[in-house]
């Protein structure tokens, strides 16, 4: 290596580092879109992970910062301006050619870039749309550019920014206002929600007037375990952004320990079970017809239940609505089954029309029969009063040994 | 009944079109099941194809299962998928629709499988890159998939990496892309791609820096990148050694006590977001015409012209084609329009401050010819943002909406130019008056019309000019 690229590899060390705690890294919601004559790269509407890290998730895009010199001081962030973390700067061509290289090399889908504020946030963000703007212009690149919006940016900007990038987003970060402003003192709950609304606007006239902006909608990340925000304000949160912004994802992320923590910040991580059963609330949330406080619902004081999936907490406190014939029940309903997914449902729903389904139809098409059984009935089989059974939830919940050293 | 076993020899790997013309005519001579022999080893002395069968009427969910299928490592496929299709034409119409059923669901797994396959081609095929001589680029990849999907994959290959020369081997078949021609070729061997690319160390140092040793989870990462593709994925190899460091890294930050900070000034922070905005009409100008437009218009932003600090402002639509040529606003047929209206109504355009709401020309090439077309609302959006910092800077006395457009980008929503013409408190902080485009005038073909509508826009331009007053 010669000692440019030492010296870019060391930048990519430490920028690849200062945006890991972003989860936000699929490729997704992008039409198919193909490489021009002599140029490369494409989209795929699902997205594609390219590796796995030893941490269980995936590698799409290349995740880096701009830079991690940042004017602002979030306290769950181990760029802001009162850490002492090792800094680094890369340019504009700089982060081209590392995209390039890589996606030439078939390691990602494209660039995921986000920044730490420098001289303004105006400045930055312009940074940010140069590197798009080189890649689609310059290099005819058609893979999947994904931008961090700077809430506090001109909009002009985001008008920018959304010709060239397939996603952009704005990180939340914290469920409550209140949240924000004892963390983040720089950061305006105000400002972001009206960038996002921004954003929102010029995608659904863009694709009413059927021109290009940012096909794959917009996303954010919320930091669960930094302050008190319970589990049912982070749900009613995800539920309003996803009503007003149409936003395609909302990210949890459980509040990982930092190098150089911020001594306002709980010493103690948040177990990950918590982030991963908000996932799944998230999942019930957006495709199983279920509402925020129903969700909230399953738990106990704002808390959704650490030892067992929502569906089935749900699931559980609400007997009287099972159980459900697979049969004749509607598909509403069907939905509301444990271990019962989305796409064994519709599965079941076109099935039955040709033949009455029994058990082991029902194996055959869902992997959760175990957990399903007791809520149904098929042709040959009814629960004889199991969901009456005071020791349901021990016999369904996973033993406790299962759990790992750093769930 | 005749109870000969017919042989079928197919090619090896997936051959989709010889178990086609195969089916239909198995199908044709009402052959069941049980009395056919499937080989794919490519057996010279097997039958030879005699002519083609009728074409199969078969439902659309098997012909998405089948070509899947068909590429499956499972020496049973063929009777499967045949025993599929002899059932779908023998009673069992709505077979595919059970899902449920036995032998449907063995297919749909198997489809899955290969579905995975393919999926993890496309994301674990790892291209080298070997220099040649003549400098150009040249990349190659070693890969080894479970089923026989390599030509299933070469279209997404292509699609992405058209304007490179690459070659990926395995050992089920090749494929040579020249950055104009694919080519499909015998098996290749490990050996003939390359063993290194100076570049891959940078990848190795991103799979490191962006693995989070506080959040290990090796059996998520096997679940999804099974071992079996380890040893073609250069990444994997450091793999143990950041499972093995991860709890002690994790426990080194944790002790760490917070360190003193070298905490910087945050007054910057706040006085930098005061300090974003352009502070001069030439510093916001320079920035429009940096900026890209909403859509393939001309790429050239024609800017607003005349007096800082006038008393009227007069915002148009967009340039036009002769705008658009010379840089410069209200210049053509409608700005020659304008100027004398604006003369008969005693106005001083050189007194006056002009510019449009969009600022580039959109239009539709037709011969030698660009016909202007109207911007549509998310365009007009677009240009708003810099409108208003604009005016601030001219801040007139009265901002006259010339048409449509303007009045859309001056009061955030359209609203209908004639029932609103005249003066209007509908453009925010600034004192409005909506009137016409000249270029509405140009286009009456009726000459009645035209007088008298003239006559009426002078007449708007007089009272404008005296509100601005
Ligand atoms: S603005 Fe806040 S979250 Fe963003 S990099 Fe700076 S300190 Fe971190």
């Amino acid at each position: 290596m010669n000692i440019m690229d030492i010296l870019v590899a060391k930048k990519l060390r430490i920028l690849a580092d200062a945006a890991k705690y972003d989860a936000s890294c699929s490729s997704s919601g992008s039409k198919g879109r193909k490489a021009g004559e002599g140029a490369i790269g494409s989209t795929t509407g699902s997205g594609i992970c390219h590796s796995y890290t030893p941490d269980g998730r995936c590698i799409s895009l290349l995740k880096i910062l701009l830079t991690n010199y940042c004017l602002f001081d979030c306290a769950y962030c181990i760029n802001r301006r009162s850490s002492n973390v090792q800094r680094a700067r890369f340019t504009v061509e700089e982060v081209v050619s590392l995209t390039l290289g890589f996606y030439k090399r078939n390691y990602i889908e494209g660039l995921f870039l986000s920044s730490g504020i420098i001289k303004t946030p105006d400045h930055t963000m312009e940074e940010l749309v140069r590197v798009a703007r080189s890649l689609r212009r310059d290099h005819g690149f058609a893979g999947y550019i994904h931008l961090k919006t700077i809430p506090e940016a001109s909009p002009w900007l985001i008008e920018q920014a959304g010709l060239w990038a397939d996603r952009l987003s704005i990180n939340v970060e914290l469920p409550t206002v209140l949240g924000l402003k004892a963390l983040a003192p720089e950061k305006d709950g105000g400002t972001i929600a009206a960038a996002m609304g921004q954003m929102n606007e010029r995608m659904i006239e863009a694709k009413e007037e059927k021109r290009r902006f940012a096909p794959a909608g917009q996303s954010t990340q919320m930091i669960v375990g930094a302050d008190a925000a319970t589990d049912e304000m982070v749900l009613n949160t995800s539920a309003s952004l996803y009503g007003n912004f149409r936003l395609r994802r909302v990210y949890y992320s459980a509040f990982s320990p930092i190098p150089e923590a911020s001594s306002v910040l709980p010493v103690k991580a948040p177990p990950l079970r918590r982030e991963n059963r908000l996932y799944q609330a998230d999942w019930l949330l957006r495709y199983y017809g279920f509402s925020a406080p129903e969700i909230a619902s399953s738990g106990e004081g704002g808390m959704l239940d650490l030892d067992i999936d929502p569906k089935l907490a749900w699931a559980l406190k609400n007997r009287d609505r099972f159980p459900v014939d697979v049969n004749t029940g509607e598909r509403e309903l069907l939905l509301r089954v444990p271990g019962l997914g989305a796409r064994a449902v519709d599965k079941i729903i076109v099935a039955r029309r040709h033949t009455a389904l029994g058990l082991d139809d029902i194996r055959r098409l869902s992997p959760g029969l175990k957990r399903a059984r007791p809520f149904l009935i098929t042709r040959d089989h009814s629960p004889a009063r199991l969901t009456d059974r005071l020791d349901l939830r021990e016999r369904l919940a996973p033993p406790p040994t299962q759990l790992g050293l750093f769930e | 009944m005749n109870m000969t076993l017919t042989q079928v020899a197919l090619q090896p790997g997936g051959d989709l079109d010889g178990f086609r013309a195969a089916a239909r005519r198995l199908i044709g001579r009402d052959t069941p099941p049980g009395q056919v022999i499937w080989t794919s080893e490519g057996d010279l002395f097997g039958a030879a194809p005699e002519g083609e069968g009728a074409p199969l009427m078969l439902p659309k969910l098997t012909g998405e299962i089948i070509p899947l299928v068909v590429c499956h490592n499972d020496p049973q496929r063929y009777g499967l998928l045949y025993t599929l299709i002899w059932r779908l034409t023998h009673g069992e119409r709505h077979l595919m629709q059970i899902a449920s059923d036995p032998l449907v669901h063995r297919l749909y797994i198997m489809a899955k499988s290969v579905r995975r396959d393919l999926h993890k081609m496309h994301a674990f095929v790892r291209f080298r890159q070997l220099d040649l001589p003549g400098g150009g680029e040249r990349f190659m990849a070693w890969f080894e998939p479970e089923h026989f999907i390599v030509e299933a994959t070469a279209q997404f290959f292509v699609d992405r990496f058209r304007g490179m020369d690459w070659a990926i081997l395995t050992p089920k078949g090749s494929l040579h892309w020249d950055t104009r021609t694919l080519t499909i070729g015998p098996p290749g061997e490990r050996a003939a791609a390359p063993q290194m690319d100076d570049f891959e160390q940078h990848w190795l140092d991103y799979y490191e820096a962006t693995f989070n040793p506080a959040r290990v989870n090796p059996t998520v990462m096997k679940r999804e990148m099974a071992v079996k593709y380890w040893k073609n994925l250069p990444e994997a190899e450091i793999i143990p050694r950041l499972i093995h460091e991860a709890a002690p890294r994790v426990q080194a930050m944790i002790e760490r006590e917070a360190e003193m900070s070298t905490k910087r000034n945050p007054d910057k922070a706040v006085a930098a977001m005061a300090d974003q905005t352009p502070k001069s009409l030439d510093a916001l100008n320079r920035l429009i015409l940096e900026s890209v437009p909403p859509a393939p218009f001309s790429p050239r932003a024609v800017l607003g012209e005349g007096l800082i600090g006038a008393r009227i402002a007069f915002v148009g639509e967009q340039p036009g084609d002769q705008e658009d040529i010379e840089g410069r606003p209200f210049i053509g047929p409608a700005g020659q329009l304008l100027d004398r209206a604006l003369e008969e109504a005693g106005i001083v355009r050189a007194e006056t401050y002009v510019t449009n709401a969009v600022k580039n020309f959109k239009f539709k090439p037709s011969g030698k010819r660009r016909i202007h077309q109207t911007p549509t609302t998310g365009e007009i959006k677009h240009y708003r943002w810099w409108l208003e910092r604009e005016l601030e800077f001219v801040h007139p006395h009265l901002v006259v909406a010339l048409g449509a457009t303007a009045t859309q980008a001056l009061a955030g929503k359209a609203m209908p130019v004639m029932k609103n013409r005249g003066a209007t408190s509908a453009f925010g902080a600034w004192p409005g008056f909506i009137t016409i485009h000249p270029s509405s005038l140009l286009r009456q073909p009726d000459e009645a019309a035209k007088t008298a509508g003239y006559k009426a826009f002078v007449d708007d331009l007089k009272r404008a000019g005296a509100l601005a007053a």
